[in-house]
């Protein structure tokens, strides 16, 4: 299932800033809270983020617990070329998603 | 040393009803006059502004995340003849204006088309999946004002609408018609309209359908929850439904 929600403008006049958004699908388990037989649910964040625009690294987050689950994350980022923003992020669990939307410097 | 305090055994428990009887009547009554006239409005328009500016931002509603998984599923083929919703229907846009016509039964409305036309089997109405399609099919509307008909279950759900439940005694009435607007602890009341279902609560930092919304609310009342696939969950539905006529279409919501 498409569990990544990145949006970016399509198309951005060179120099200007864009807004890049971040929906990621987790449930961001913070491992303080116990089942129905009282054991503890492992925790299970997403705990790096990273964001690069054309390359270049615009962003690069280490996440802690207390982040609701599905976090929306928002960074800014100048756009000096055309290229892809790319997203990346790692789990407690070792799964990674990926995510990649292409912005257009007219 | 003694226990509790000592002017609660005095007052005869009639007294202490009474006294709690007028008092209730009062608010009741306050209420009334304040708010009887507040012309029907979303619970979109109860919430707090950061609520409302997350719904109102498709890149910031966590909805959109089931609603990306539906367009998956809409292309997934189930059944014999391995027929997916596209083959019907075409595109979801094809399907604008189902969930104004039905906003508290497209998941009953899914899973039919599922069994008669795809000949698969149901998909449980709180699961993911269902959720996704849901909220894929309601986006469709968006904006559309509710027209739900006016049929026997109508009728029968507006009698359970207003009928007394539970330990605490309240119907459903008593809050979203004689207390909406006012406060349950940090909340607002809303009207109980039914125009954003299934939407994304911040409370169950998920995404829940009606079903769930009216499980919560009858269990806060301390009744016992109608079972899902009971005639009086789809009466009171479908009056909740027929209740919301006239309000826009806000699938997928987000409420606090």
């Amino acid at each position: 299932m498409a569990r990544i929600l990145l949006n970016v403008p399509k198309q951005v006049r060179r120099g200007e800033a864009i807004e890049i958004k971040l929906l990621l699908s987790h449930p961001m388990e913070t491992g303080q809270r116990r089942d129905e037989t009282g054991t503890i649910v492992p925790r299970n964040i997403i705990r790096e983020v990273t964001c690069t625009y054309g390359g270049a690294e615009v962003v690069r987050l280490d996440l802690f617990p207390a982040i609701s689950a599905n976090p929306f994350l928002h960074v800014a980022a100048r756009a000096e070329a055309s290229g892809d923003v790319v997203l990346t992020w790692t789990d407690d669990a070792g799964l990674t998603g990926m995510e990649t939307a292409a912005v257009e410097v007219v | 040393m003694h226990h509790g305090p000592v002017g609660w055994k005095s007052v005869a428990p009639s007294t202490r009803q009474r006294g709690l009887a007028r008092w209730w009547k009062a608010l009741r009554l306050s209420t009334l006059l304040s708010l009887s006239a507040a012309a029907p409005h979303s619970g979109y328009d109860d919430a707090s502004p950061a609520v409302r500016a997350m719904q109102d931002d498709d890149g910031a509603n966590p909805a959109m995340l089931w609603v990306a998984a539906g367009r998956a599923l809409w292309d997934q083929p189930a059944g014999p003849a391995a027929q997916s919703c596209r083959t019907c229907h075409g595109p979801p846009e094809s399907l604008r204006g189902a969930a104004s016509r039905h906003p508290a039964t497209l998941e009953a409305r899914i899973n039919w088309s599922r069994t008669i036309h795809q000949g698969a089997p149901t998909l449980p109405e709180e699961g993911e999946a269902m959720l996704s399609l849901a909220a894929l099919v309601g986006l469709q509307s968006r904006g559309l004002p509710v027209a739900a008909e006016r049929d026997s279950a109508v009728a029968a759900g507006e009698a359970l609408f207003t009928a007394r439940m539970g330990q605490l005694n309240l119907s459903c009435a008593d809050c979203h018609d004689g207390l909406a607007g006012g406060r349950l602890g940090g909340a607002r009341i809303p009207q109980g309209r039914v125009n954003a279902y299934p939407e994304y609560r911040l409370e169950w930092q998920g995404m829940g359908g009606l079903l769930r919304r009216i499980r919560n609310c009858m269990t806060g009342v301390r009744a016992e929850p109608f079972p899902a696939a009971s005639a009086e969950m789809a009466s009171l539905r479908a009056y909740l439904g027929w209740r919301t006529n006239g309000l826009p279409v806000e699938t997928p919501g987000v409420r606090p």
